[in-house]
């Protein structure tokens, strides 16, 4: 990885290599303009054992799926292992995974949208262009990483293409062995169908297959042919996670292993001027309390007694560089909008100055606060250093940056650190940041050879927690006769991508694509429409929280947007359905007005709301009705439809679509994060809890398959969520809330 | 030294009075089902059953607990247990699946008193255990479909 880089000079150096890259061709090699990395997978290949790429392994034992993308919960073992096994005639009990080693050769290509700044319904041949540019830059880059919902995306195509090489080549194996011609043989439930229906399992293929060359012409199979894809799978981890069995980082346990916590300053970033362990020191299980980077850390025989001795250390602090107070941190989001601090002007359609003086001028102001990730499973990790390795092992979705990190800590080698990734208890983005890799990493140093687990207690974890971007919106709007006229967008949050990057040595300046992200790429067909975004600095520290920009400012757009249909006398859905100009972005509106069966205003103290937000490609419609009780507003129904060009596992569309919703209004409703004192206030979950099971209404989901890509679920039904509620409850009550957490404003059941 | 069974095992632990049960399961016994979330009874991460009944073990001090019969999930054999696990996969509620072993446990207390639950019982029941991931929808079926397998007249309209 390059130290710095611009996103706009890597498009404008590497278009001309654009033209060499083909999509859709299939094949692993096609995309090779500089050297393959190494197949990592044949570092310690055992004898008649066979790999034929970095997603597959065959020993006389069994078959091992290599499933790079890390597994925060979001179930991408299993779809990557079923995308290999479709092609290679493998039933999903034939098989183990890994994580495999952090490798370049696992460079995720999906995130080519992020690098190409163009609306992701614009399939003109310069974006296209662009996009081929991009994804040969990140093979250049080979950065594996996992995020930005592009697991499927990036795997849809590579890793069939892997499962049909490692099918064909052992066919060839199987030829050779047999005599008999490739054309007449066929491939059933991990093994070679001979004529006749004989059959050799690929394990006692894989010794012959080894000496073959990989057969890399390969045809992938139509759809319609599918046995797993598609339909209704068992997912690979749901019966060890319900029973207990299956080992999250936190579980792993090693011969002679500490435990150890850290407090660290809650100024975040700021170093620790000071510090009394003499108390603690005495307390129980207690072995070792040393400084670390801006805090302590405490060893000893059980993680409770560390926690609790970690607590009664004593400490002096620095002050961090943001406000210590969160009036402060509001009026600096507040004087960002000014034309000199813009991003960048996103999108700039007709005369929107003109427009304004014609009309009569909507204006609105919204807000949306930090917020913490706190994924269920706290920051972990084991790490072991030694005099000429250092070994790291906890769920991470940036597998080589662990690597430099560990390495960089220790004054070791690259090639002497390794890294082992773990199934997560959840991310929503916190496992792009590194804060448990480094403590565990410093303490495990200061005690060579043995290894150490560091575990966050969760008020820790909420203290060092990088949140989610803070922001306003303010929005102008003009109706006349009934239609929109002109809609004016300008948002200001922190940059969560600028931020996260720079922590990783990547500094950008770009304009970064997120903050407007849900607004600037709206496909309503509105005359005067212009997006404008701000990237406040100097506030705290935030980084990507799951669905990262679209869910300020899919808020901010789709309240505004509700706001003007209802000042130009419409309804809200079909408005909508009128104004948006792509088809399949329209045939979710469509559906999601059918399955609701939408007719207008509900009455009787009931509302309905609708929101419409495309992020990461993906349109996602929600409908969500909601009674005003007595004792406050209850969410009764929510209805979904999104499109993402395919939906490969049904159960898991669909779950992951439920949980979004979960996670949109969980967090609308209930949370904020507020400083004072220059630390956060809200400290565990019965102050920052999302959403619990007597708040969670049916949410009914419809999968659409209209669009021209594949792509991923994982985020995109987040942003819709809150704006939708918001709506439905101004439809409800006639109150407009403008800011989350709603609760701030209103009662919830 | 505290003495206990633990899954039908009997176990001595030598640690002070004061730690949570969750502790000594996890980093003295090496039995990590139950899991730590919060630290204070607000998630149910780490629900095991001590003499029957479903406690947060990380409130439960290893020194009241003497003599005491401790199940978690990896020892859990009653029949409302069996039916509320195998509901759970069959309709794949776990995502990350880390709070999924508490709320099985809960889940399983619920079935074991109230074998036919409304969904305000189940909401009323389980709204201690919180799952970031958001697999509420399926929680509430799975545990409708394993109160329709202990008691096939269960309705799971409410």
């Amino acid at each position: 990885m390059s130290p710095t880089y611009s996103r706009r000079e890597f498009l404008i150096g590497s278009a001309a290599l654009a033209g060499g890259v083909a999509f859709g061709s299939y094949s692993l090699g096609v995309l090779a303009t500089t050297p393959e990395p190494n197949n990592p997978l044949l570092t310690g290949l055992g004898p008649e054992s066979a790999t034929f790429n970095p997603w597959v392994k065959i020993t006389p034992e069994g078959i091992t799926l290599v499933t790079p993308h890390a597994d925060v919960g979001q179930g991408v073992v299993a779809i990557q292992a079923a995308l290999i096994a479709e092609e290679m005639d493998l039933e999903l009990a034939q098989f183990d995974t890994d994580f495999g080693p952090p490798s370049p050769v696992y460079y995720n290509g999906g995130l080519v949208e992020e690098f190409a700044p163009f609306m992701a319904t614009d399939l003109s041949p310069e974006a296209e262009a662009a996009r081929a540019a991009a994804l040969q830059w990140l093979k250049e880059q080979g950065m594996q990483m996992t995020g930005g919902s592009s697991t499927v995306p990036d795997s849809y195509t590579k890793l069939r293409v892997a499962g049909a090489v490692a099918r064909e080549t052992l066919k060839a194996a199987a030829s050779k062995r047999t005599g008999i011609p490739v054309s007449e043989l066929g491939t059933k439930a991990g093994a070679v169908l001979l004529p006749g229906g004989a059959t050799i399992p690929y394990t006692a293929l894989a010794a012959a297959a080894a000496t073959l060359a990989p057969i890399e012409e390969v045809t992938l199979r139509d759809p319609s042919q599918w046995r797993l894809l598609g339909k209704t799978m068992q997912r690979l981890d749901v019966e060890a996670k319900c029973t207990g069995s299956l080992q999250f980082g936190i579980d792993l346990v090693m011969d002679g292993m500490v435990y150890a916590a850290v407090k660290l300053n809650p100024h975040k970033g700021a170093p620790m001027t000071g510090f009394n362990a003499g108390k603690a020191e005495t307390m129980p299980g207690v072995q070792q309390i040393f400084p670390v980077t801006n805090g302590i850390a405490v060893v000893a025989t059980n993680t409770w007694y560390a926690m609790k001795a970690a607590e009664a250390v004593e400490c002096q602090w620095a002050e961090a560089d943001y406000p210590s107070e969160q009036a402060d941190h509001w009026a600096m989001v507040e004087a960002t909008f000014t034309p000199d601090q813009a991003d960048k002007i996103w999108r700039k359609d007709g005369d929107m100055e003109k427009a304004l003086a014609t009309a009569e001028v909507l204006e609105a102001e919204y807000r949306v606060p930090y917020a913490a990730h706190q994924p269920l499973e706290p920051l972990n990790a084991v790490a072991l250093v030694r005099d000429d390795s250092v070994e790291v092992w906890t769920g991470h979705q940036i597998p080589q940056g662990v690597e430099q990190m560990a390495a960089a800590l220790t004054g070791l080698q690259p090639e002497q650190a390794t890294f082992y990734n773990q199934y997560s208890g959840g991310s929503f983005g916190h496992r792009l940041e590194f804060e448990h890799v480094r403590y565990a990493v410093e303490v495990a140093n200061k005690m060579r050879g043995t290894p150490v687990k560091l575990t966050f207690s969760r008020e820790e974890d909420f203290l060092q927690d990088f949140p989610r971007q803070i922001g306003m919106g303010r929005n102008r709007g003009a109706v006349k006769d009934g239609k929109i006229i002109a809609a004016d967008f300008h948002i200001a949050t922190t940059s969560a991508i600028r931020s996260m990057f720079g922590r990783m040595g990547m500094p950008s300046t770009d304009p970064d694509s997120q903050i407007p992200s849900g607004v600037w790429n709206m496909t309503y067909g509105i005359p005067n429409f212009r997006t404008t975004a701000y990237a406040v600095t100097g506030l705290s520290p935030t980084s990507s929280w799951r669905s990262v920009g679209a869910v300020t400012a899919g808020f901010i757009g789709e309240s505004f947007i509700d706001e003007l249909i209802h000042a130009a006398g419409q309804d809200p859905l079909q408005a909508r359905i009128e104004l948006c100009t792509v088809d399949y972005h329209r045939k979710v509106l469509e559906a999601v007005a059918k399955m609701a069966d939408w007719d207008g205003p509900l009455g009787n103290g009931q509302g309905r709301g609708v929101a419409f937000v495309e992020s990461f490609g993906v349109p996602v419609a929600e409908v969500i009705d909601v009674t005003a009780t007595d004792k406050g507003i209850r969410i009764d129904k929510v209805w979904v439809a999104a499109d993402v060009g395919g939906v490969l596992d049904p159960i898991n569309f669909e779950n992951q679509v439920q949980g979004g919703v979960v996670w949109g209004l969980g967090h609308a409703m209930n949370c904020e994060l507020t400083y004072a004192d220059g630390r956060v206030q809200q400290t565990n979950f019965h102050v920052h809890e999302g959403m619990r099971i007597h708040q969670c209404p049916p949410i009914e989901v419809m999968g659409l398959a209209n669009g021209p890509k594949i792509r991923g679920i994982g985020e995109p039904p987040v942003p819709p969520a809150g704006p939708a509620l918001a709506n439905a409850i101004f439809a409800a009550t006639g109150q407009r809330i403008r800011e989350m957490p709603f609760n701030k404003f209103i009662n919830f059941v | 030294m505290i003495q206990l069974t633990v899954n039908g095992k009997e176990r001595q632990v030598d640690v002070v009075p004061d730690m949570p049960l969750l502790w000594v399961l996890r980093d003295e016994l090496g039995i990590t089902g139950p899991k730590y979330g919060c630290g204070i009874a607000q998630c149910g991460a780490c629900t095991v059953t001590i003499d029957g009944l479903p406690v947060r073990s990380c409130q439960a001090r290893i020194g009241l607990l003497e003599g005491a019969q401790v199940q978690t999930i990896e020892g859990m054999t009653t029949k409302p247990f069996r039916a509320v696990q195998q509901a759970w996969i069959e309709h794949q509620v776990p995502q990350c699946g880390y709070c999924q072993t508490g709320q099985i446990m809960q889940a399983a207390a619920l079935l074991a008193t109230t074998p036919n639950p409304t969904d305000d019982d189940i909401n009323a029941a389980m709204a201690g255990n919180l799952c970031r991931c958001g697999t509420y929808a399926r929680i509430r079926t799975a545990i409708h479909a394993a109160a329709t397998q202990l008691s096939p007249t269960h309705s799971t309209e409410s």
